[in-house]
Formats: structure tokens, C-alpha cells, sequence
């Protein structure tokens, strides 16, 4: 498995809030391979962009890793003094976040900004850095690069915006780009432009992209492998394919099957009861059960552990009880 | 479809005129709605979709009046809406009620939750008291809430659980006609899904009608019984649901917003028709089909004069030159 690029190992971050401990991340755990789009998908508050900042090392004040690895070219993150990571953040990983507009300084041109990025990161002249942010332009299919280079944020549009966003992560040379919701803030027919886009780019640039989403469809159709997060766990893991049309554990059924679809409009669209729990009650074993319909009482005594389906697929695996032949009480 | 239309909007506009400069004046004008007409059958659902900025929401506030139209009329029981005086129009708000997108947004963070269902009860009616406690915790059974919490705060409450309080505060009059502006945008999906469900079983229980705002295909496909389909203000394709999600979708913006959607079933996926450019500037909006500079099939008509919306037979409405 040397062609893995990223893995992030039983990460589990903890925020001190004034009302307590809040547990963020519980068990995160997957790999990310030369070459691949991975898909990060699940519900608001899940630990998908707490995850995502955690690679770069930026968590938010009050957060604190608090146990597991994540390796990047076989290198532990965590363990990175503060020049160390200078030379991985934008260098090697690079971030686009959900809103393009709040990630661009409004008194600055987009030339500017994307100048002063590529010359923090690389021992380039200004006019070098000119041509190579061209080249970026060029990259993402923004026309007129003059023009662009001139422009401030407020006369792009938010598609030409994101684009801005791809083309200066990706000006440094990274090798793994970490996209956060990228297409959440943008009109469907924007958001088919920029994910085309992202897919070409992969190619052209050969680079991993970790995808944050919690668009069940978007991943459906760019990614090569998902992971399905549920109260800052990964529940399931496996081929875009497989998890999507073979799903195991109840969460991934139940998410499924509460999308609207052609066919659901006579049937009624099935609803998984209450909410997510809110990480401030930690409760003992699986953190979906209170939702489960199939719960057990084993469930009630120790978070399950992620393990393959069956042994002849090695590829998808499920945080789940269900699936864990000889312990089932 | 030979019944009187349960509400019948007929060549609504709504132009925003901003003024700039203090000399040489410059006034412009956004059509933000131009000359839009929909008829809507009583206990269906109409459905609203487009992109932002294509003039969905203002034509659901301008419905209900809470935007000034510039012209046109909406005709509610053989009334038209926008010509009835301020006291009239009071009487006449009882029976239409609108969600707005962001619960979060929807409330006073200092009323509780009585204060914010009873409101409308002590504008409009005589309930007072017990009748009135009464009434609300109803109110709240009907949304699927326990009607204890009537004493909490909005910040108490998750997204899902502020939607279904916001829809009990709109239904507290006993509205016919609801305007549902993205109500379920600002959820997570399965949350959404039960925001869909109540909607649907309150259709049927109390027999509202809908005009459901969206810009999310899915829910737009699994909800309404027609859609219509808005671009820059106007609406250019119109027909059922049923219809227009089969193949049977002939404007060219219909079929790339269509197609642009992504689906999780393989069975459902299609190649993507994917547009060049962005939505035009409404204020300087291109001559002609307001869509031709980004059509894969425009022809020199497109760019000199606009298509009107007909009606080519079984309700299918389109405003596209490609269709004789």
C-alpha cells in the first residue's frame, strides 16, 4: 500500500467549550491514494471540516488533538514544528473552503492576492509569479487572465470566484487539495462547471482531492471512494459504488433513503427519527444507536469497530455490529 | 384543468429602480420579476425553480404583497390581491401564509415559542387565555412538537425542529394558500425529508394549496405537481412534473438545469449539458431571449426579439423559438 497518499488514523479532537467538552471528531479513520478523489460526506456537525483543518494542523482556538496520526507521504503531521508546516501548507496540501467570497480579501486584486501566494511559498520573482499565475488561470479555463489578474473579488462572479480559489491552492504545486463544500455556495448549473473542472484538474495536475460534502449526488458522480462520517466517526468506508448501492450500516441506508427520487413521490420519502447527538453527552457504545432500528444490546456497550463487510472484499467496511460475525451477543 | 384556477396571477412585474448620482441622475431598472402569469389549482402544488438572483423569491413575496408589484394582477376567489385596500388586504392574509428559508432567521430571539404562535392569534382573532394555550399546543401536535416546550426560547431549537414551529405559526389562521420559500435549503438531509413529509401530510389533511420556491431539482421533482421554470425573472418553460422530469423538457435552459443536477442513482444519471458563463447582470440583461448568449441552440432570432411564453398543448408552456 505504498501508493497511499494521506491517512488519517483514529483522529479524535476535543473542544473546551464553557459548557463542557465537546467531542468533535470521534474516530476518523481512512487513506487517501495517488491520484484519487475521496468523498467526505455526512450531516452538518459530523467533524467533515474539523477533519479537513486537522491535516493542514489549522483547528480553530479551543480545539485540541487529542489522540491518533494522520501521515502524509509517510510523514506524521502532527508531530511538524511550525517551519515544517510552512513547507506543507500550500507547498504540499492546499485548502478551498465553501465560500469563495469570505476567502478572498475584498481591498486586494485577485493578481495580487495570487501573487503574494505563490512568492510566500516560493523563491520566485514578481514576474515570474505574474506568468505562472497566468498559467494557473489558464488552468482552471478562466478567460481574459488580464483582465482577471486586475480584477477585485467583487466584480467576479462566485463560479469565477471558486475558480480564483482552485487556481492559487493549486499554484504552489500541491499534491493533495482539500475541498471543502466547493460547490455548496453555487447555482447547479455553476456547480457542474466547477466539479468538471476539479475532475479535469486531477488529471492534468495529477493530484488527490479530499472532497467535503454533504451532497450525497456530488460524490456519486466525481469520487472514486467515500467515506460516510456520522457523529465524528466514520461509519462506512469503501468504493463510491459500493457504499452508495450496496450500503451497510443503517445510517448510509437510512441517508439514502431520505433522498427525494422519482419514485419516491407515491411512497413518501423514509426519515431517520430524532437528531444527531450533540457532543457534549458522550454516550457509551454506538453513537447512531439512539436512531437505529435494528439496535442491539451490544450496541449499548462499546463503540463498534470499523471492519471489512466480508473477507473476500477488503475495500468496504463498516463501523457496525451487524456485520461482525462471532461478536454478536 | 376547465375549474377557475384556485389563484390566478396574471402579468406580474416587479422592476426595482435604483437611482445613482446626485447630477447627472442615472436610474436603473432590474426586472426582477417581468410579466409573469401562473395559474394554480387548488390542493396541488405549484413548483418555483431557477438560480439565485432568477427572480423566484420576489415573485412568491409579491404574491402575498409583501413586495410592491409594479404592475399586474393576482387573482384570489375572483379578487385581485393587489388592488384591495390596506384593511381588506388584512382580512384577506389569513388565508395565504409564507416559510421562509432560515428558521433561524424567521423569529424574535425574545419571544418564546407561545408569543411567537399565538401572534397571529391575538392580531386576528378573540382567543385569549386558555382557549388560546390550547389552540397553540394543537398547533404544535399538528407539526409533530410536544406542546411543553411552549415556554422555551427559538435558541433552543434545531434547524428541523424551527421549520416545524415556523409552519405552525403559519398555520395558526387556518391559511388556504401557502407560499414555501426554499423551506427545507437550510437542512441536512435527513432532517429535510421529515420537513417534506409534514408538508405533504398537511396537504392532504387541511387541503392547502402550495406554491413550493426551490432551487434544489429533487425536492422540486418528489413535491410538485407542476413546474415552473424561471430565468432571469421570466419563466420559460412550465408543465407537469411528471412530464418535464421524463424527457419531455424542450427548453434548452430546462433540460442543462436539468441535467446539471447530480444524482446518486446510476439508473438516473445522464451526461451533463454543461453551460458556458454565468448568469447575465439583470440590470443590463441581454437583447432578446435573455438566455441566447449562453444557449447551445441559439439562432439569430434569439438575439433580437423575445420569445413569448404559449401554451403548446396540454398545459406545456414554453417561451423558446426552437418549438413551433
Amino acid at each position: 500500500m505504498n501508493d497511499v497518499l494521506l491517512s488519517v488514523q483514529d483522529l479524535e479532537v476535543r473542544f473546551d467549550t464553557y459548557a463542557g467538552k465537546v467531542n468533535a471528531v470521534n474516530s476518523m479513520t481512512f487513506d487517501i491514494r495517488k491520484g484519487e478523489m475521496f468523498g467526505l460526506v455526512g450531516e452538518s456537525g459530523c467533524g467533515k471540516t474539523i477533519t479537513g483543518m486537522c491535516i493542514i494542523r489549522m483547528l480553530p482556538r479551543g480545539g485540541r488533538i487529542t489522540k491518533g496520526r494522520i501521515l502524509f507521504d509517510g510523514q506524521d503531521v502532527l508531530v511538524m514544528n511550525k517551519e515544517e508546516l510552512q513547507g506543507l501548507r500550500g507547498r504540499r496540501i492546499a485548502m478551498i473552503f465553501q465560500d469563495p467570497a469570505r476567502s478572498l480579501n475584498p481591498v486586494f486584486s485577485v493578481g495580487n492576492q495570487i501573487v503574494r501566494i505563490i512568492r510566500t511559498h516560493m523563491s520566485v520573482s514578481r514576474e515570474e509569479a505574474h506568468q505562472c499565475s497566468f498559467k494557473m488561470f489558464e488552468a482552471v479555463a478562466l478567460p481574459d487572465p488580464e483582465r482577471i489578474f486586475r480584477s477585485y473579488p467583487h466584480e467576479l462572479s462566485g463560479g469565477m470566484q471558486q475558480r480564483i480559489m482552485i487556481a492559487s491552492a493549486l499554484s504552489c504545486g500541491a499534491r493533495l487539495l482539500i475541498a471543502d463544500e466547493p460547490t455548496t455556495a453555487l447555482d447547479v448549473t455553476i456547480q457542474a462547471q466547477t466539479l468538471a473542472l476539479l475532475a479535469e484538474l486531477r488529471k492534468t495536475q495529477n493530484i488527490s482531492i479530499l472532497l467535503i460534502t454533504h451532497n450525497l449526488g456530488v460524490v456519486a458522480e466525481t469520487c472514486d471512494r467515500i467515506g460516510v462520517a456520522y457523529a465524528g466517526s466514520i461509519v462506512e468506508l469503501g468504493n463510491t459504488d459500493d457504499v452508495l448501492f450496496h450500503p451497510k450500516h443503517p445510517y448510509t441506508q437510512g441517508l439514502l433513503a431520505a433522498l427525494p427520487r422519482p419514485s419516491s413521490r407515491k411512497l413518501g420519502l423514509h426519515s431517520i427519527p430524532g437528531n444527531v447527538p450533540d457532543g457534549l453527552t458522550v454516550l457509551p457504545g454506538c453513537l447512531f444507536r439512539e436512531r437505529c432500528s435494528q439496535v442491539m444490546e451490544i450496541c449499548h456497550r462499546n463503540p463498534p469497530p470499523l471492519t471489512d463487510v466480508d473477507e473476500s472484499d477488503e475495500h468496504h467496511r463498516v463501523a457496525c455490529y451487524l456485520y461482525s460475525q462471532g461478536d454478536k451477543g | 384543468m376547465n375549474s377557475a384556477p384556485f389563484l390566478d396571477i396574471r402579468d406580474l412585474s416587479v422592476h426595482f429602480v435604483s437611482r445613482r448620482g446626485l447630477v447627472q441622475r442615472k436610474v436603473q431598472v432590474v426586472r426582477a420579476v417581468d410579466r409573469v402569469s401562473l395559474s394554480l389549482q387548488s390542493h396541488q402544488t405549484m413548483g418555483v425553480v431557477g438560480e439565485s438572483g432568477c427572480g423566484k423569491t420576489t415573485l412568491g413575496r409579491a404574491i402575498l404583497r409583501l413586495v410592491k408589484p409594479t404592475f399586474g394582477q393576482v387573482l384570489f376567489g375572483g379578487e385581485d390581491i393587489l388592488a384591495l385596500s390596506r384593511e381588506k388586504l388584512r382580512q384577506r392574509r389569513k388565508d395565504m401564509q409564507i416559510v421562509f428559508q432560515s428558521p433561524y432567521a424567521s423569529f424574535d430571539p425574545r419571544f418564546n415559542i407561545l408569543n411567537i404562535i399565538s401572534e397571529p392569534l391575538r392580531t386576528y382573532t378573540r382567543l385569549q387565555g386558555s382557549a388560546q394555550l390550547h389552540r397553540v399546543a394543537g398547533l404544535l401536535e399538528q407539526v409533530g412538537m410536544p406542546g411543553d416546550i411552549m415556554y422555551r426560547y427559538p435558541h433552543e431549537f434545531s434547524g428541523g425542529q424551527l421549520q416545524r414551529i415556523a409552519i405552525a405559526r403559519a398555520l395558526a389562521l387556518n391559511p388556504k394558500f401557502m407560499v414555501l420559500d426554499e423551506p427545507t435549503s437550510a437542512l441536512d438531509v435527513s432532517v429535510q425529508a421529515q420537513i417534506i413529509n409534514l408538508l405533504q401530510q398537511l396537504q392532504s389533511d387541511l387541503n392547502l394549496t402550495y406554491l413550493f420556491i426551490t432551487h434544489d431539482l429533487s425536492v422540486i421533482q418528489h413535491i410538485s405537481d407542476r413546474v415552473a421554470v424561471m430565468y432571469l425573472g421570466k419563466v420559460v418553460e412550465l408543465h407537469t412534473t411528471e412530464a418535464l422530469f421524463n424527457g419531455h423538457a424542450l427548453h434548452p435552459y430546462t433540460k442543462a438545469l436539468l441535467s446539471s443536477a447530480p444524482m446518486v442513482d446510476p439508473n438516473a444519471r445522464h451526461d451533463h449539458i454543461i453551460l458556458q458563463g454565468n448568469v447575465p447582470n439583470p440590470v443590463n440583461p441581454p437583447s432578446g431571449c435573455t438566455f441566447h448568449p449562453r444557449c447551445p441552440s441559439a439562432m439569430p432570432v434569439c438575439s433580437q426579439t423575445i420569445p413569448e411564453l404559449r401554451d403548446i398543448g396540454e398545459g406545456h408552456q414554453i417561451a423558446c423559438y426552437l418549438v413551433t
